[in-house]
């Protein structure tokens, strides 16, 4: 097991290598000066100099990357050229606010998704399985920016029932351990932060659950229904099993191993999806974060936050694959 | 001469089979599409959208760019159906114009996406050894990226409009053809009818791409159906961020974007642009999913 995951590990150095040539390389395909473009028409040239020589712009290619790679390495991610601050700072403090808001979407996303799908495999072509499933085709075509909107519209707007935007309100006070708002109101007891941490997590978080729950529910259901099929199944209903231990015990175990595939991918969808959900929901988070950096030419920003982001989705695709055979010992790692 | 000549009827034979083949099995496919009721419904909604879009001028009730201060945010009414935005344009006719550019979106995005896609995944599968060890490399270091955060920072490399939007969001759905076309391509060059086409003199790019192709079809035609519907909504989406379509386009993602600030005095500006968009991409996906169940062989009865 630990040979396997040294050996995936290893395997990913040629494609983390690429993907920071990628993400080093974004600033130097710009059209024309990468510093004209960051300053902008009206720069002076001497501007445009300092500028060049603060980002080492005059060195040759290869001596630049070398140089991010190794900053990199020790940690320093640079720092932005707007506001002077260091990016690893920047998004250490936001990276909490993005793993809350993936993580609780996540949840929503699996336990509804999982439970619809199961039911509507259980009771197929039942009135929940019809509905449950048309709810799914819709939910695969959201725009979720869209539904965003139109859930402050609805929630906010017309019916005051819950915050459009931020992750706490101003007058509630909490002592932060993780940084994660909901978890901390749980270790500190703070019941009054937990119910406003919660409403502010809401929306977002189902807006940003809306597609990995609907594919998820599909997944699911298909899944069952090949395994209900099999004769084991039959077996444990002849032997007398009780319905709901044959379906959780017997099937889901079973036929769970696309489900996780799915929701695997699902978990990079979700660092996609969180940049347009934060920016409506004014959620700060990385996902804003990078994309006011892109809006405002900061490459430094873009080019560290893009790696990580790269990187971290990697690392989950890698976690999935080893959770695999956990779930199937069928799966060799070899 | 001879085996010239031998090749050529190979070829004939070939082609006539699959002549045969193929018209039994598109008119089957056809049948089954338009038997299964959801994929009806997407094919008659993509219907819908094309005569909409073909017929646009006269469709619409107004301008879709004329502006008219005084009638800013008037809700929807007889005499603007949709009610108007912030500079007093027709929302209905802008909503009917907008959907010239989301046909547009679609097939430019996803003919880029299919055309290297398709390319790239041939030739790694058909060739192998090191010419597929690069282009799955470099197809993984895309595939390290979420879709839509490749395609903003491609964008910002290229500059905001509308077209760069299209050429990014067509540069992140190459992987999913590619890697399609790849594993597909795998499974048939081993079969005997390429091994003899190979066996008379057939060169590689025939071979390849008169043979091997063709017989690809059926999942790069599925592909291609269900990545237009994610390819509209991650147009939309930059153009929402501003990052797409410039005013004054009627572009649906951007509509919405413009009525973001008046979502408390004028939710229909919000509203219907992105209902239209759920539409197209519902249709889109029924209609791919039934194309899958149909050119399926291992669900035909």
């Amino acid at each position: 097991m630990l040979n396997y995951i040294i050996r995936r590990l290893v395997s990913l150095v040629p494609v983390v290598i690429g993907v920071s040539i990628l993400a080093f390389s974004l600033m130097h395909l710009v059209p024309g000066d990468p510093a004209r473009s960051i300053l902008g028409e009206k720069a002076t040239e001497t501007q445009l100099e300092m500028l060049r020589e603060e980002l080492n712009l005059n060195d040759p290619l290869i001596v630049q990357y070398g140089n991010f790679m190794g900053k990199i390495a020790t940690g320093d991610l640079g720092e932005s050229i707007k506001s002077k601050e260091s990016v690893a700072a920047e998004i250490g403090g936001r990276l909490p606010a993005t793993i809350e808001l993936t993580l609780f979407a996540m949840t929503i996303a699996v336990v509804v998704g999982v439970l619809a799908g199961v039911i509507a495999a259980v009771k197929q072509y039942s009135w929940f399985d019809n509905l449950s499933m048309s709810g799914a085709l819709f939910g695969v075509s959201m725009p979720i920016f869209w539904l965003g909107l139109m859930m402050i519209w609805l929630f906010s707007v017309e019916l005051n029932w819950l915050p459009p935007s931020g992750r706490l309100s101003n007058d509630i006070e909490l002592t932060t351990v993780t940084n994660l708002y909901l978890l901390d109101s749980i270790l500190t007891l703070n019941g009054e932060a937990f119910v406003d941490a919660l409403k502010h997590l809401l929306m977002p978080g189902l807006a940003l659950a809306t597609i990995p729950m609907a594919i998820i529910a599909r997944m699911t259901r298909s899944s069952m229904l090949e395994v209900m099929k099999q004769d084991y199944i039959r077996t444990a209903n002849a032997k007398g099993l009780a319905g709901r231990l044959v379906v959780f015990q017997h099937a889901l175990k079973n036929a769970s191993l696309p489900v996780l595939t799915v929701i695997g991918l699902q978990f990079g969808f979700l660092l996609g999806g969180a940049v347009l959900t934060e920016t409506i929901f004014s959620w700060p988070g990385v996902g804003r974060y990078v994309v006011d950096a892109i809006l405002s030419r900061d490459y430094p920003v873009v080019q560290s936050t893009i790696l990580i982001i790269a990187v971290i989705f990697v690392l989950v695709n890698l976690i999935t694959d080893i959770l695999y055979t956990l779930f199937d010992p069928r799966i060799k790692l070899d | 001469m001879e085996d010239l000549a031998a090749e050529a009827k190979a070829d004939q034979m070939d082609s006539a089979l699959k002549q045969k083949k193929n018209s039994s099995l598109w008119l089957d496919s056809l049948s089954r599409v338009v038997k299964s009721k959801t994929s009806l419904i997407g094919l008659i909604i993509i219907s819908l959208l094309i005569i909409i879009a073909a017929f646009a001028p006269q469709i619409a009730t107004h301008s879709p760019t004329d502006q008219s201060i005084i009638n800013r945010y008037q809700a929807p009414s007889a005499e603007h159906w949709l009610g108007t935005d912030e500079l007093g344009r027709d929302i209905f006719s802008r909503l009917v114009h907008g959907s010239r550019i989301t046909i547009q979106i679609g097939v430019i995005t996803v003919g880029i996406s299919m055309i290297v896609g398709v390319f790239l995944g041939a030739v790694a599968g058909y060739f192998g050894r090191w010419v597929d060890q690069i282009i799955m490399r470099l197809i993984d270091i895309m595939m390290a990226f979420p879709s839509i955060l490749l395609a903003i920072a491609l964008v910002a490399v290229l500059g905001k409009s509308l077209t760069n939007a299209m050429i990014a969001v067509g540069i992140v759905g190459v992987p999913h053809f590619a890697r399609i076309v790849r594993s597909t391509v795998l499974s048939v060059k081993e079969t005997e009818y390429i091994e003899a086409s190979r066996v008379i003199g057939a060169k590689n790019g025939r071979i390849l791409f008169s043979h091997v192709l063709p017989n690809c079809l059926a999942p790069i035609i599925v592909q291609a159906t269900l990545t237009i519907g994610t390819a509209i909504l991650d147009a939309a989406g930059l153009s929402f961020l501003g990052l797409g379509a410039q005013p004054p386009l009627p572009e649906w993602g951007a509509m919405l974007s413009d009525g973001r600030s008046a979502l408390q005095t004028a939710p229909w500006v919000v509203m219907f642009p992105g209902f239209a968009i759920l539409l197209v991409v519902l249709g889109f996906n029924l209609l791919g999913d039934g194309l899958r169940d149909a050119l399926d062989p291992r669900l035909k009865q």
